[in-house]
């Protein structure tokens, strides 16, 4: 197989037993969208879809003996994935379905870790699907429905029509303190548009932070109406998420540090991302960032999940735009002021 | 000089075989092609994912995505056992026409008489083989490797080394154990003692292994150089260097077929090379040219002047070495 043979994209969906999980997949495999879809499932369960394309995996996490902890791999999708690549033209893009308890990171660490799945598959998106009645009370017992909230692209608020206006815009502004970055669809019966959850191109580092308008926009002063925040239904709030904010639902234990600065100096800058993925790594759920470094004309893109990070040159600075670093950290335990500290510390 | 007879399919090679002395070629898409007398074929699975030749060299034995293992041969095909919806992602077969396969958490071995036995595993079983000696088989998982003892209701010898094998052989004389794993590297453990082997040092995972005759050796890919360990010494390749046959700069090693008497091996390359190299003297003879895709499998006749070929492309073929 030629490197230049085509990756093919794969979405991963987490949520919650009863957040809406089996109802998008349902309407993945049913709906006219002119795409073929293998799905890796853990439990056939409620699919009542008859299709070849649909594969059972036990989900098997399996340690990388290279002694990092988060080092972790979902040994089936390397299996079910080989398999599948060994006769491409059936399918245009694949979807796994995480079972409700699942940590998403093995599964995306899989796409970037396995040589073999990474030559032939991209990460495209991790979509978490949220019941916006229980969240509350599933952030209060586990660790896991946070962790699949810090850790998507997309989170699609499912069934609204349960809870009042106020639970709503609370569970809304908590999902905004775990993760500032990820695109919000509030649906009910897991109403969002498949375009908006398929083909995002969120690992893709050519694409990940021109789709995001939210983007480390903490300080939140552009027009609210440049951008395309897609609210299915009901779209009363008024965008006002307070990044950085304590969320107005305790138990949260994730947080996001949004650091800004000016050009970097490369010879300061990539050792110290090196050095704080190192040693931050186990902390780190997601980075993603764009860094303007010094007599560069282009814009540097950098993304990781745990100790993994890439980056790239994405494209040039505009006209006008302001040479600017900005970089945001999902995670637990890190230090807002010393990572703040030494990352202006790289400035040129 | 070699001369190719090709035969161009269309779909990954899983396996490429002589049934007795007709090449057989076991494709993803669950066909098994045959070059007797003209091209020929049986559709067998929706999906074959795993094949192995039986203990007589005269059946093939595939597992596939369709939950379904088979017995076959010419334009015959036998349904041997189902485990459901679950994809069949490994077979082995053993003595007096046992043969074992995996799906998810369970091994299955089936007697000749049909009867079926399940050994339960707390993760997924990742392969499957038979030992050489007597009514035993060997599971390779994550952190290590299980002996089990169907024929009889012994317990289970669990061999244990951290992280995850993916693939499992027995040295024929049944004295080594050695996985695959999926680090890039080879584990093995001397039976009779439990001693580790660690053979690592491969820049891609291992995923072809062939012994030579009388197992003096262990061929392995995932190099840019077959990596041949030596297994005559009581202990193995414990404190040796592996031979490195086939060196090329630009390409790497998927798979390889030691030779059935001498040591020698057929290495194949993924851009489709394939090479013969003697072991004394590093001698390389080339037996076909680059082609579409990487190698997959290949096996040697028994009267070992024919080398049959599979790759991931399709493009397959028989080497006959003497032209």
């Amino acid at each position: 197989m030629t490197e230049s043979q085509t990756q093919i994209p794969v979405t991963v969906l987490t949520g919650y037993l009863g957040s809406g999980k089996t109802t998008l997949l349902n309407r993945i495999l049913s709906e006219n969208h002119g795409k073929r879809y293998a799905v890796i499932v853990n439990e056939f369960g409620e699919i009542g879809i008859d299709n070849e394309l649909i594969v059972e995996s036990d989900e098997e996490i399996y340690e990388m003996n290279n002694g990092c902890v988060c080092c972790t791999v979902r040994g089936d999708l390397i299996r079910v994935v080989e398999g599948l690549m060994r006769r491409p033209g059936r399918f245009d893009a694949i979807v796994v379905e995480t079972t409700g308890l699942a940590d998403p990171v093995p599964v995306a660490q899989t796409f970037f870790m396995d040589e073999d799945v990474r030559t032939k598959t991209k990460l495209d998106a991790v979509v978490a699907l949220v019941d916006a009645k229980h969240l509350p009370l599933r952030l209060k017992d586990s660790r896991e429905a946070e962790d699949q909230i810090a850790f998507a692209d997309v989170v699609v608020l499912n069934k609204t029509d349960l809870v009042t206006p106020e639970e709503l815009a609370d569970v809304e502004a908590t999902i905004r303190a775990i993760n500032p970055t990820a695109k919000i669809h509030r649906t009910t019966r897991a109403g969002v548009a498949l375009d908006q959850v398929l083909d995002r191109g969120a690992f893709d580092l050519s694409r990940a932070l021109e789709n995001d308008p939210h983007f480390l926009d903490s300080d939140h002063d552009h027009a609210h109406g440049d951008h395309d925040h897609v609210h299915d239904e009901n779209c009363g709030h008024d965008h006002h998420h307070e990044h950085g904010d304590a969320s107005p639902i305790h138990d949260v234990t994730v947080q996001s540090v949004s650091l800004r600065g000016g050009e970097m100096d490369p010879k300061k800058f990539f050792p110290w991302i090196e050095k704080i993925t190192q040693m931050e790594g186990p902390n780190i759920l997601r980075l993603k960032g764009i860094i303007a470094i010094k007599d560069d004309p282009d814009r540097y893109v950098i993304q990781g999940v745990h100790m993994i990070m890439e980056g790239d040159h994405q494209r040039p600075w505009k006209d006008g735009e302001k040479h600017e670093s900005r970089l945001v950290f999902i995670g637990r335990e890190l230090s807002t002021e010393r990572l703040q500290r030494s990352f202006e510390a790289c400035q040129a | 000089m070699p001369t190719v007879a090709p035969l161009d399919l269309d779909g990954h090679c899983v396996s490429a075989v002589f049934l007795h002395d007709v090449p057989h070629f076991a494709l993803a898409d669950g066909a098994i092609h045959r070059l007797d007398h003209g091209h020929k074929w049986q559709e067998v699975h929706d999906g074959l994912l795993a094949a192995t030749l039986d203990q007589q060299k005269s059946r093939l034995i595939t597992g596939g995505e369709d939950g379904k293992v088979f017995s076959s041969a010419g334009d015959t095909s036998e349904l041997l056992a189902e485990a459901g919806r679950k994809w069949i992602t490994s077979v082995a077969s053993g003595p007096q026409g046992a043969i074992a396969y995996a799906a998810g958490k369970t091994a299955f071995v089936r007697f000749a008489d049909g009867k079926v036995k399940e050994f339960q595993h707390p993760r997924s079983v990742e392969g499957v083989a038979f030992s050489p000696k007597g009514m035993r088989f060997g599971v390779a998982r994550y952190n290590g490797a299980t002996l089990h003892f169907p024929a009889t209701d012994g317990k289970p010898v669990e061999l244990e080394w951290a992280g995850a094998h993916t693939g499992i052989t027995f040295s024929p004389d049944g004295n080594f154990l050695v996985t695959t794993m999926q680090e890039n590297a080879l584990h093995g453990w001397k039976l009779s003692d439990g001693k580790h082997m660690r053979m690592s040092g491969y820049p891609a995972k291992v995923k072809s292994l062939s012994w030579s005759a009388k197992g003096k050796w262990l061929a392995s890919s995932g190099a840019q150089a077959a990596i041949v360990w030596p297994f005559s010494g009581k202990d193995g390749p414990m404190g040796k260097a592996p031979l490195e046959l086939g060196t090329r700069g630009n390409a790497m090693v998927t798979a390889v077929a030691c030779h059935p008497s001498q040591d020698v091996a057929a290495i194949g390359y993924d851009d489709g090379m394939v090479m013969a190299v003697r072991f004394a003297d590093l001698k390389e003879v080339l037996l076909r040219r680059p082609g579409k895709g990487a190698i997959t499998s290949m096996m040697w006749d028994r009267e070992e002047r024919r080398v049959v070929f599979g790759s991931e492309t399709g493009d397959c073929g028989v080497i006959d070495i003497a032209g």
